[in-house]
Protein backbone atom coordinates (compact mmCIF):
# COMPACT_ATOMS: atom_id res chain seq x y z
CA UNK A 1 0.00 0.00 0.00
CA UNK A 2 1.29 3.42 -0.92
CA UNK A 3 -0.35 5.19 2.01
CA UNK A 4 1.18 4.97 5.46
CA UNK A 5 -0.65 2.55 7.73
CA UNK A 6 -0.98 5.28 10.30
CA UNK A 7 -2.73 7.62 7.89
CA UNK A 8 -4.85 4.87 6.43
CA UNK A 9 -6.03 3.95 9.91
CA UNK A 10 -7.54 7.38 10.49
CA UNK A 11 -11.31 7.46 10.15
CA UNK A 12 -12.71 9.98 7.68
CA UNK A 13 -13.83 13.15 9.41
CA UNK A 14 -17.53 13.15 10.30
CA UNK A 15 -17.59 16.85 9.62
CA UNK A 16 -16.17 16.44 6.15
CA UNK A 17 -18.82 13.83 5.36
CA UNK A 18 -21.58 16.14 6.47
CA UNK A 19 -20.11 19.07 4.61
CA UNK A 20 -20.49 17.16 1.33
CA UNK A 21 -24.23 16.83 1.95
CA UNK A 22 -24.66 20.56 2.23
CA UNK A 23 -22.78 21.53 -0.92
CA UNK A 24 -25.22 22.51 -3.62
CA UNK A 25 -28.14 23.14 -1.29
CA UNK A 26 -29.45 26.69 -1.35
CA UNK A 27 -30.77 28.74 1.55
CA UNK A 28 -29.31 26.54 4.23
CA UNK A 29 -29.04 28.27 7.59
CA UNK A 30 -25.94 26.81 9.09
CA UNK A 31 -25.42 26.39 12.80
CA UNK A 32 -22.49 24.21 11.86
CA UNK A 33 -19.83 26.87 11.54
CA UNK A 34 -17.08 26.74 14.10
CA UNK A 35 -15.92 30.29 13.55
CA UNK A 36 -17.20 33.72 14.58
CA UNK A 37 -19.63 35.63 12.38
CA UNK A 38 -18.06 38.91 13.50
CA UNK A 39 -15.65 40.27 10.93
CA UNK A 40 -11.99 40.76 11.84
CA UNK A 41 -11.94 44.23 13.45
CA UNK A 42 -11.11 46.83 10.84
CA UNK A 43 -8.09 48.17 12.75
CA UNK A 44 -6.46 44.74 12.42
CA UNK A 45 -7.20 44.47 8.71
CA UNK A 46 -5.84 47.99 8.15
CA UNK A 47 -2.63 47.05 9.93
CA UNK A 48 -2.22 43.96 7.74
CA UNK A 49 -2.85 45.94 4.55
CA UNK A 50 -0.35 48.56 5.68
CA UNK A 51 2.24 45.91 6.48
CA UNK A 52 1.93 44.57 2.94
CA UNK A 53 2.36 48.09 1.56
CA UNK A 54 5.52 48.46 3.62
CA UNK A 55 6.77 45.18 2.16
CA UNK A 56 6.69 43.16 5.37
CA UNK A 57 6.66 39.79 3.66
CA UNK A 58 9.76 37.92 4.79
CA UNK A 59 10.36 35.08 7.26
CA UNK A 60 10.34 35.93 10.93
CA UNK A 61 12.39 34.31 13.67
CA UNK A 62 11.28 30.70 14.28
CA UNK A 63 9.91 31.86 17.61
CA UNK A 64 7.77 34.55 15.97
CA UNK A 65 7.99 38.33 16.13
CA UNK A 66 9.51 39.52 19.38
CA UNK A 67 6.92 42.26 19.84
CA UNK A 68 4.10 39.77 19.45
CA UNK A 69 5.61 37.43 22.03
CA UNK A 70 6.04 40.36 24.42
CA UNK A 71 2.39 41.23 23.98
CA UNK A 72 1.27 37.61 24.48
CA UNK A 73 3.31 37.36 27.68
CA UNK A 74 1.64 40.55 28.92
CA UNK A 75 -1.80 39.37 27.77
CA UNK A 76 -1.69 36.00 29.50
CA UNK A 77 -1.36 37.66 32.90
CA UNK A 78 -5.12 38.15 32.75
CA UNK A 79 -5.52 34.37 32.90
CA UNK A 80 -3.12 34.17 35.84
CA UNK A 81 0.06 33.13 34.02
CA UNK A 82 3.36 34.98 34.30
CA UNK A 83 5.65 33.80 31.55
CA UNK A 84 8.64 35.19 29.73
CA UNK A 85 9.03 35.90 26.04
CA UNK A 86 11.22 32.78 25.88
CA UNK A 87 8.27 30.62 26.93
CA UNK A 88 6.34 31.43 23.76
CA UNK A 89 6.41 30.19 20.17
CA UNK A 90 4.03 31.68 17.62
CA UNK A 91 2.40 28.97 15.51
CA UNK A 92 0.35 28.68 12.35
CA UNK A 93 -2.91 28.54 14.24
CA UNK A 94 -3.72 26.29 17.18
CA UNK A 95 -3.91 23.32 14.79
CA UNK A 96 -0.15 23.37 14.38
CA UNK A 97 0.25 24.07 18.09
CA UNK A 98 -1.62 20.85 18.95
CA UNK A 99 0.54 18.91 16.53
CA UNK A 100 3.91 20.12 17.79
CA UNK A 101 2.81 19.87 21.43
CA UNK A 102 1.94 16.21 20.98
CA UNK A 103 4.94 15.34 18.84
CA UNK A 104 7.38 17.05 21.19
CA UNK A 105 6.50 14.78 24.13
CA UNK A 106 5.28 11.49 22.75
CA UNK A 107 7.39 8.37 22.29
CA UNK A 108 6.12 5.59 20.07
CA UNK A 109 3.33 3.64 21.77
CA UNK A 110 2.76 6.11 24.60
CA UNK A 111 -0.78 7.26 25.35
CA UNK A 112 -2.52 10.56 25.69
CA UNK A 113 -5.67 10.77 27.78
CA UNK A 114 -8.40 12.64 25.93
CA UNK A 115 -11.67 13.45 27.69
CA UNK A 116 -14.49 13.26 25.12
CA UNK A 117 -16.52 14.69 23.40
CA UNK A 118 -13.72 16.89 22.15
CA UNK A 119 -12.31 18.81 19.25
CA UNK A 120 -11.74 16.65 16.19
CA UNK A 121 -7.98 16.75 15.84
CA UNK A 122 -6.62 15.55 19.19
CA UNK A 123 -6.95 11.83 18.47
CA UNK A 124 -5.76 11.84 14.85
CA UNK A 125 -2.71 13.94 15.69
CA UNK A 126 -1.86 11.60 18.56
CA UNK A 127 -2.09 8.61 16.23
CA UNK A 128 0.00 10.36 13.58
CA UNK A 129 2.64 10.96 16.25
CA UNK A 130 2.77 7.19 16.79
CA UNK A 131 0.86 7.36 20.03
CA UNK A 132 -2.33 5.90 21.41
CA UNK A 133 -5.37 8.14 21.87
CA UNK A 134 -6.93 7.03 25.11
CA UNK A 135 -10.27 8.75 24.98
CA UNK A 136 -12.98 8.36 27.58
CA UNK A 137 -16.53 9.76 27.85
CA UNK A 138 -17.22 12.59 30.28
CA UNK A 139 -21.00 12.29 29.88
CA UNK A 140 -23.44 13.42 31.08
CA UNK A 141 -22.07 16.70 32.43
CA UNK A 142 -18.88 16.73 30.34
CA UNK A 143 -16.52 17.41 33.23
CA UNK A 144 -13.33 15.36 33.72
CA UNK A 145 -13.49 14.24 37.36
CA UNK A 146 -10.50 13.12 39.36
CA UNK A 147 -11.98 9.72 40.27
CA UNK A 148 -12.86 8.87 36.67
CA UNK A 149 -9.43 9.83 35.38
CA UNK A 150 -7.63 7.92 38.10
CA UNK A 151 -9.68 4.82 37.26
CA UNK A 152 -8.88 5.09 33.57
CA UNK A 153 -5.22 5.70 34.27
CA UNK A 154 -4.91 2.77 36.61
CA UNK A 155 -6.61 0.43 34.17
CA UNK A 156 -4.21 1.61 31.47
CA UNK A 157 -1.26 1.03 33.76
CA UNK A 158 -2.44 -2.50 34.47
CA UNK A 159 -2.55 -3.05 30.70
CA UNK A 160 1.06 -1.92 30.61
CA UNK A 161 0.40 1.40 28.94
CA UNK A 162 2.29 4.58 29.67
CA UNK A 163 0.16 7.72 29.77
CA UNK A 164 2.23 10.76 28.98
CA UNK A 165 -0.23 13.62 28.90
CA UNK A 166 -3.84 14.73 29.05
CA UNK A 167 -5.45 17.15 26.57
CA UNK A 168 -8.11 19.47 27.91
CA UNK A 169 -10.07 22.16 26.08
CA UNK A 170 -12.13 24.73 27.97
CA UNK A 171 -14.42 26.46 27.26
CA UNK A 172 -15.06 23.39 25.23
CA UNK A 173 -15.78 22.72 21.60
CA UNK A 174 -18.32 21.07 21.11
CA UNK A 175 -20.02 21.09 24.54
CA UNK A 176 -19.65 24.76 25.55
CA UNK A 177 -18.77 23.55 29.06
CA UNK A 178 -15.98 25.32 30.88
CA UNK A 179 -14.00 24.36 33.95
CA UNK A 180 -14.13 26.12 37.30
CA UNK A 181 -11.10 26.44 39.52
CA UNK A 182 -12.29 23.35 41.42
CA UNK A 183 -12.38 21.23 38.28
CA UNK A 184 -8.97 22.54 37.24
CA UNK A 185 -7.59 21.60 40.64
CA UNK A 186 -8.90 18.05 40.23
CA UNK A 187 -7.22 17.80 36.85
CA UNK A 188 -4.03 19.27 38.30
CA UNK A 189 -4.04 16.80 41.20
CA UNK A 190 -4.49 13.96 38.76
CA UNK A 191 -1.69 15.23 36.51
CA UNK A 192 0.70 15.61 39.44
CA UNK A 193 -0.18 12.21 40.87
CA UNK A 194 0.38 10.46 37.55
CA UNK A 195 3.22 12.79 36.52
CA UNK A 196 1.53 13.92 33.29
CA UNK A 197 1.91 16.90 31.04
CA UNK A 198 -1.28 18.89 30.56
CA UNK A 199 -1.96 20.19 27.06
CA UNK A 200 -4.48 22.94 27.66
CA UNK A 201 -6.31 24.24 24.60
CA UNK A 202 -7.63 27.64 25.69
CA UNK A 203 -8.66 29.03 22.31
CA UNK A 204 -12.11 30.00 23.67
CA UNK A 205 -10.70 31.67 26.82
CA UNK A 206 -12.16 35.07 25.92
CA UNK A 207 -15.58 33.52 25.46
CA UNK A 208 -16.16 32.50 29.05
CA UNK A 209 -19.54 33.65 30.34
CA UNK A 210 -20.35 32.04 33.66
CA UNK A 211 -17.04 32.72 35.38
CA UNK A 212 -13.65 34.24 34.68
CA UNK A 213 -11.32 32.01 32.69
CA UNK A 214 -8.15 30.95 34.46
CA UNK A 215 -5.41 28.92 32.88
CA UNK A 216 -4.58 25.61 34.51
CA UNK A 217 -0.95 26.72 34.27
CA UNK A 218 -1.82 29.41 36.83
CA UNK A 219 -2.36 26.80 39.55
CA UNK A 220 0.54 26.25 41.89
CA UNK A 221 3.27 24.10 40.42
CA UNK A 222 1.37 23.58 37.15
CA UNK A 223 3.29 25.88 34.82
CA UNK A 224 6.14 23.39 34.80
CA UNK A 225 3.92 20.64 33.34
CA UNK A 226 1.54 22.60 31.13
CA UNK A 227 1.54 23.46 27.45
CA UNK A 228 -0.96 26.25 26.84
CA UNK A 229 -2.42 26.51 23.33
CA UNK A 230 -4.19 29.65 22.23
CA UNK A 231 -4.61 31.89 19.21
CA UNK A 232 -6.49 34.64 17.46
CA UNK A 233 -9.21 32.73 15.61
CA UNK A 234 -12.07 32.94 18.07
CA UNK A 235 -11.58 36.18 20.00
CA UNK A 236 -10.56 38.17 16.93
CA UNK A 237 -12.16 36.06 14.21
CA UNK A 238 -8.79 35.70 12.43
CA UNK A 239 -9.49 32.08 11.47
CA UNK A 240 -8.10 32.03 7.95
CA UNK A 241 -5.08 34.09 8.94
CA UNK A 242 -3.77 31.08 10.86
CA UNK A 243 -1.99 32.48 13.86
CA UNK A 244 -1.77 30.95 17.32
CA UNK A 245 0.83 30.22 19.96
CA UNK A 246 2.12 27.81 22.56
CA UNK A 247 3.22 28.79 26.06
CA UNK A 248 5.31 26.24 27.95
CA UNK A 249 8.35 25.76 30.19
CA UNK A 250 11.63 26.19 28.37
CA UNK A 251 12.56 22.55 27.77
CA UNK A 252 9.18 21.91 26.13
CA UNK A 253 9.36 25.16 24.16
CA UNK A 254 12.77 24.20 22.81
CA UNK A 255 11.47 20.78 21.82
CA UNK A 256 8.44 22.24 20.05
CA UNK A 257 10.61 24.85 18.38
CA UNK A 258 12.71 22.08 16.83
CA UNK A 259 9.65 20.65 15.11
CA UNK A 260 8.16 24.04 14.25
CA UNK A 261 11.35 25.25 12.57
CA UNK A 262 11.40 22.27 10.22
CA UNK A 263 7.71 21.84 9.45
CA UNK A 264 6.54 25.47 9.47
CA UNK A 265 9.59 27.71 9.79
CA UNK A 266 7.43 30.54 11.05
CA UNK A 267 3.80 31.64 11.18
CA UNK A 268 2.71 33.94 8.30
CA UNK A 269 4.30 37.31 8.97
CA UNK A 270 1.31 39.46 8.05
CA UNK A 271 -0.86 37.42 10.38
CA UNK A 272 1.66 38.01 13.16
CA UNK A 273 1.51 41.74 12.46
CA UNK A 274 -2.29 41.56 12.64
CA UNK A 275 -2.03 39.66 15.91
CA UNK A 276 0.12 42.40 17.42
CA UNK A 277 -2.55 44.93 16.49
CA UNK A 278 -5.24 42.60 17.89
CA UNK A 279 -3.61 42.62 21.31
CA UNK A 280 -3.36 46.42 21.41
CA UNK A 281 -6.99 46.72 22.45
CA UNK A 282 -9.74 44.64 23.97
CA UNK A 283 -12.51 47.08 23.18
CA UNK A 284 -14.34 44.80 20.78
CA UNK A 285 -14.27 41.82 23.12
CA UNK A 286 -16.85 42.98 25.65
CA UNK A 287 -19.37 43.86 22.99
CA UNK A 288 -18.84 40.52 21.26
CA UNK A 289 -19.05 38.54 24.48
CA UNK A 290 -22.34 40.23 25.37
CA UNK A 291 -23.82 39.45 21.99
CA UNK A 292 -22.85 35.77 22.35
CA UNK A 293 -24.41 35.67 25.81
CA UNK A 294 -27.68 37.07 24.45
CA UNK A 295 -27.73 34.50 21.68
CA UNK A 296 -26.86 31.70 24.08
CA UNK A 297 -29.67 32.68 26.44
CA UNK A 298 -32.08 32.81 23.53
CA UNK A 299 -31.20 29.48 21.92
CA UNK A 300 -31.06 27.63 25.25
CA UNK A 301 -34.47 28.96 26.32
CA UNK A 302 -36.13 28.10 23.01
CA UNK A 303 -34.60 24.67 22.47
CA UNK A 304 -35.35 23.62 26.03
CA UNK A 305 -38.98 23.47 24.96
CA UNK A 306 -38.20 20.39 22.87
CA UNK A 307 -34.73 19.09 23.77
CA UNK A 308 -32.57 18.50 26.81
CA UNK A 309 -30.08 21.38 26.79
CA UNK A 310 -27.33 22.06 29.30
CA UNK A 311 -26.69 25.82 29.52
CA UNK A 312 -23.10 26.23 28.38
CA UNK A 313 -20.50 28.38 30.15
CA UNK A 314 -18.58 29.54 27.12
CA UNK A 315 -17.50 29.26 23.47
CA UNK A 316 -20.33 29.62 20.96
CA UNK A 317 -21.76 26.12 21.00
CA UNK A 318 -24.64 24.37 22.61
CA UNK A 319 -24.68 20.59 22.71
CA UNK A 320 -28.27 19.46 23.22
CA UNK A 321 -29.17 15.84 23.74
CA UNK A 322 -31.48 14.49 21.06
CA UNK A 323 -31.97 11.11 22.72
CA UNK A 324 -35.67 11.83 23.35
CA UNK A 325 -36.26 11.85 19.58
CA UNK A 326 -35.14 8.24 19.14
CA UNK A 327 -32.89 9.28 16.24
CA UNK A 328 -29.14 8.88 16.03
CA UNK A 329 -27.06 12.06 15.80
CA UNK A 330 -26.46 11.55 12.10
CA UNK A 331 -30.09 10.71 11.33
CA UNK A 332 -31.23 13.79 13.21
CA UNK A 333 -28.76 16.10 11.47
CA UNK A 334 -29.51 14.67 8.01
CA UNK A 335 -33.28 14.80 8.45
CA UNK A 336 -33.08 18.33 9.80
CA UNK A 337 -31.00 19.38 6.85
CA UNK A 338 -33.21 17.74 4.23
CA UNK A 339 -36.53 18.76 5.77
CA UNK A 340 -35.79 22.17 7.24
CA UNK A 341 -32.57 23.32 5.57
CA UNK A 342 -30.82 23.84 8.88
CA UNK A 343 -27.32 22.48 9.30
CA UNK A 344 -25.96 21.28 12.63
CA UNK A 345 -23.07 18.91 13.31
CA UNK A 346 -23.84 15.37 14.53
CA UNK A 347 -22.34 14.93 17.99
CA UNK A 348 -20.52 11.72 17.08
CA UNK A 349 -18.14 13.80 14.93
CA UNK A 350 -16.55 14.69 18.28
CA UNK A 351 -16.07 11.14 19.47
CA UNK A 352 -18.29 8.16 20.16
CA UNK A 353 -19.56 9.71 23.37
CA UNK A 354 -21.02 12.55 21.31
CA UNK A 355 -23.60 10.11 19.95
CA UNK A 356 -27.07 11.24 20.96
CA UNK A 357 -26.15 14.90 20.77
CA UNK A 358 -25.88 17.63 18.13
CA UNK A 359 -23.64 20.67 18.10
CA UNK A 360 -25.29 23.98 17.25
CA UNK A 361 -23.04 27.01 16.88
CA UNK A 362 -24.68 30.33 17.61
CA UNK A 363 -22.12 32.20 15.54
CA UNK A 364 -24.87 33.62 13.32
CA UNK A 365 -26.76 36.88 13.68
CA UNK A 366 -29.90 37.05 15.78
CA UNK A 367 -32.29 37.06 12.81
CA UNK A 368 -30.85 33.88 11.35
CA UNK A 369 -30.61 32.30 14.77
CA UNK A 370 -34.31 32.96 15.41
CA UNK A 371 -35.26 31.45 12.07
CA UNK A 372 -33.04 28.40 12.57
CA UNK A 373 -34.20 27.77 16.12
CA UNK A 374 -37.82 28.10 15.04
CA UNK A 375 -37.26 25.47 12.36
CA UNK A 376 -35.53 23.08 14.77
CA UNK A 377 -38.39 23.37 17.27
CA UNK A 378 -40.93 22.73 14.53
CA UNK A 379 -38.88 19.80 13.28
CA UNK A 380 -38.71 18.09 16.65
CA UNK A 381 -42.37 18.70 17.42
CA UNK A 382 -43.38 16.99 14.18
CA UNK A 383 -41.13 13.96 14.54
CA UNK B 1 -28.34 53.32 35.78
CA UNK B 2 -27.82 49.61 36.40
CA UNK B 3 -26.33 47.21 33.87
CA UNK B 4 -29.63 45.49 33.16
CA UNK B 5 -31.30 48.77 32.14
CA UNK B 6 -28.31 49.69 30.01
CA UNK B 7 -28.40 46.31 28.27
CA UNK B 8 -32.08 46.76 27.48
CA UNK B 9 -31.55 50.26 26.09
CA UNK B 10 -28.62 49.11 23.97
CA UNK B 11 -30.74 46.34 22.43
CA UNK B 12 -33.60 48.75 21.69
CA UNK B 13 -31.25 51.37 20.31
CA UNK B 14 -30.16 48.84 17.73
CA UNK B 15 -33.60 47.37 17.07
CA UNK B 16 -36.66 49.14 18.41
CA UNK B 17 -38.98 46.37 17.24
CA UNK B 18 -37.74 43.75 19.69
CA UNK B 19 -40.59 42.54 21.88
CA UNK B 20 -40.40 42.44 25.67
CA UNK B 21 -40.39 38.67 25.37
CA UNK B 22 -37.41 38.60 23.02
CA UNK B 23 -35.41 41.02 25.14
CA UNK B 24 -36.20 38.99 28.25
CA UNK B 25 -35.03 35.78 26.56
CA UNK B 26 -31.78 37.32 25.37
CA UNK B 27 -30.88 38.83 28.72
CA UNK B 28 -32.17 35.97 30.82
CA UNK B 29 -34.56 38.16 32.85
CA UNK B 30 -38.35 38.32 33.14
CA UNK B 31 -40.63 40.11 30.70
CA UNK B 32 -42.02 42.15 33.52
CA UNK B 33 -38.59 43.51 34.40
CA UNK B 34 -38.04 44.55 30.79
CA UNK B 35 -41.38 46.29 30.64
CA UNK B 36 -40.73 48.19 33.86
CA UNK B 37 -37.36 49.46 32.68
CA UNK B 38 -38.72 50.52 29.28
CA UNK B 39 -41.77 52.27 30.72
CA UNK B 40 -39.61 54.15 33.19
CA UNK B 41 -37.12 55.16 30.50
CA UNK B 42 -39.98 56.46 28.36
CA UNK B 43 -41.37 58.49 31.25
CA UNK B 44 -37.99 59.95 32.16
CA UNK B 45 -37.19 61.03 28.62
CA UNK B 46 -34.32 58.57 28.39
CA UNK B 47 -36.07 56.93 25.48
CA UNK B 48 -36.97 59.90 23.27
CA UNK B 49 -38.68 58.23 20.37
CA UNK B 50 -38.86 54.99 18.37
CA UNK B 51 -38.05 55.61 14.73
CA UNK B 52 -37.01 53.84 11.58
CA UNK B 53 -33.81 54.48 9.68
CA UNK B 54 -34.95 54.77 6.05
CA UNK B 55 -32.67 54.77 3.04
CA UNK B 56 -34.77 57.24 1.04
CA UNK B 57 -32.48 57.13 -1.95
CA UNK B 58 -33.16 53.42 -2.27
CA UNK B 59 -36.86 54.27 -2.18
CA UNK B 60 -36.41 56.54 -5.19
CA UNK B 61 -36.62 59.78 -3.25
CA UNK B 62 -33.87 62.35 -3.31
CA UNK B 63 -34.03 64.54 -0.27
CA UNK B 64 -31.32 67.19 -0.09
CA UNK B 65 -29.28 67.46 3.05
CA UNK B 66 -26.88 70.25 3.87
CA UNK B 67 -24.52 70.76 6.76
CA UNK B 68 -24.37 74.44 7.70
CA UNK B 69 -21.62 75.96 9.77
CA UNK B 70 -22.95 78.92 11.68
CA UNK B 71 -20.91 81.57 13.50
CA UNK B 72 -22.81 83.74 15.98
CA UNK B 73 -22.18 86.61 18.31
CA UNK B 74 -23.32 86.42 21.90
CA UNK B 75 -24.95 89.23 23.85
CA UNK B 76 -26.13 89.62 27.44
CA UNK B 77 -29.64 88.87 26.33
CA UNK B 78 -28.92 86.02 23.94
CA UNK B 79 -26.70 83.08 24.81
CA UNK B 80 -26.01 79.87 22.86
CA UNK B 81 -29.14 78.14 24.14
CA UNK B 82 -31.41 80.97 23.03
CA UNK B 83 -29.99 81.04 19.52
CA UNK B 84 -29.93 77.25 19.19
CA UNK B 85 -33.55 76.96 20.19
CA UNK B 86 -34.57 79.53 17.57
CA UNK B 87 -32.82 77.54 14.88
CA UNK B 88 -33.94 74.14 16.13
CA UNK B 89 -37.64 74.91 16.04
CA UNK B 90 -37.80 74.98 12.24
CA UNK B 91 -39.08 71.64 10.96
CA UNK B 92 -36.56 71.84 8.10
CA UNK B 93 -33.77 71.60 10.65
CA UNK B 94 -32.72 68.01 11.19
CA UNK B 95 -30.06 68.53 13.86
CA UNK B 96 -28.41 71.38 15.75
CA UNK B 97 -25.17 70.97 17.62
CA UNK B 98 -22.92 73.38 19.49
CA UNK B 99 -19.42 72.59 18.31
CA UNK B 100 -15.84 73.54 19.04
CA UNK B 101 -13.55 75.15 16.46
CA UNK B 102 -14.01 77.96 13.96
CA UNK B 103 -17.79 77.88 14.06
CA UNK B 104 -20.33 77.78 16.86
CA UNK B 105 -23.15 75.63 15.53
CA UNK B 106 -23.42 72.81 13.08
CA UNK B 107 -26.91 72.69 11.65
CA UNK B 108 -28.19 69.90 9.42
CA UNK B 109 -31.00 71.01 7.13
CA UNK B 110 -33.21 68.78 5.04
CA UNK B 111 -35.08 70.10 1.99
CA UNK B 112 -36.63 69.10 -1.31
CA UNK B 113 -34.04 70.77 -3.53
CA UNK B 114 -30.80 72.75 -3.52
CA UNK B 115 -32.79 75.90 -4.01
CA UNK B 116 -35.14 75.00 -1.22
CA UNK B 117 -32.29 74.56 1.25
CA UNK B 118 -30.35 77.59 0.04
CA UNK B 119 -33.33 79.90 0.44
CA UNK B 120 -34.13 78.45 3.82
CA UNK B 121 -30.62 79.26 5.03
CA UNK B 122 -30.65 82.73 3.47
CA UNK B 123 -34.08 83.66 4.73
CA UNK B 124 -34.38 81.93 8.07
CA UNK B 125 -30.92 81.38 9.50
CA UNK B 126 -28.76 84.17 8.11
CA UNK B 127 -31.36 86.72 9.11
CA UNK B 128 -31.24 85.88 12.79
CA UNK B 129 -29.61 89.00 14.27
CA UNK B 130 -26.92 87.08 16.21
CA UNK B 131 -25.80 85.07 13.18
CA UNK B 132 -22.59 86.50 11.74
CA UNK B 133 -21.78 84.09 8.90
CA UNK B 134 -22.93 80.76 7.49
CA UNK B 135 -21.20 78.25 5.24
CA UNK B 136 -23.41 75.70 3.50
CA UNK B 137 -22.06 72.25 2.53
CA UNK B 138 -24.43 70.11 0.50
CA UNK B 139 -24.27 66.40 1.17
CA UNK B 140 -23.45 64.50 -2.01
CA UNK B 141 -23.51 60.96 -0.71
CA UNK B 142 -23.91 59.30 2.67
CA UNK B 143 -21.80 56.25 3.43
CA UNK B 144 -22.70 55.65 7.04
CA UNK B 145 -25.68 56.88 9.01
CA UNK B 146 -26.40 56.28 12.68
CA UNK B 147 -23.71 53.62 12.75
CA UNK B 148 -25.23 51.75 9.79
CA UNK B 149 -23.17 51.26 6.64
CA UNK B 150 -25.11 52.28 3.53
CA UNK B 151 -23.00 50.21 1.18
CA UNK B 152 -23.01 46.45 0.81
CA UNK B 153 -21.07 44.72 3.51
CA UNK B 154 -18.80 41.79 2.78
CA UNK B 155 -20.47 38.47 2.07
CA UNK B 156 -20.24 35.68 4.59
CA UNK B 157 -17.46 33.59 3.12
CA UNK B 158 -17.37 31.00 5.86
CA UNK B 159 -17.79 27.36 4.91
CA UNK B 160 -21.13 25.89 5.97
CA UNK B 161 -19.60 23.34 8.33
CA UNK B 162 -16.25 23.72 10.06
CA UNK B 163 -14.83 21.88 13.06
Amino acid sequence: MRISKNVASLKPSGIRKFFELIIGRDDVISLGVGEPDFPVPWRIREEIIYSLEKGITSYTSNYGLYELREKISEYYKKFGVNCGVDNIVVTTGVSEAIDIAIRSILNFGESILIPEPCYVSYSPLTILAGGIALSYPTNPDFIPYYEDMIKIAERAERDGRKIKAIIINYPNNPTGVSYTKNTLEEIADFAVEKDLIVISDEIYAELSYSFKHISIAALEGMFERTIILNGFSKAYAMTGLRVGYVIAPEDLINAMLKIHQYCMLCAPVISQVGAIEALRSEDELDEMREEYIRRRNYIVKKLRNVLDVRKPDGAFYIFPSIKNTGLSSEEFAKKLLFEKNVAVVPGNAFGESGEGYIRCAYAVNMDKLKEAVGRIVEFVENL
Amino acid sequence: MDKKAKDILKLLENNARLSYEEIAEMLGISEKEVEEVVKKAEENGIILKYKTLVNWERAGEEPVYAVIDVRVTLTREKNYDDIAKRIAKYPEVHAVRLISGDYDFQVVVKGKSLKDVSFFVAEKISTIPEVLTTVTHFVLRTYKEEGVLLFKEEDDRRLAITP
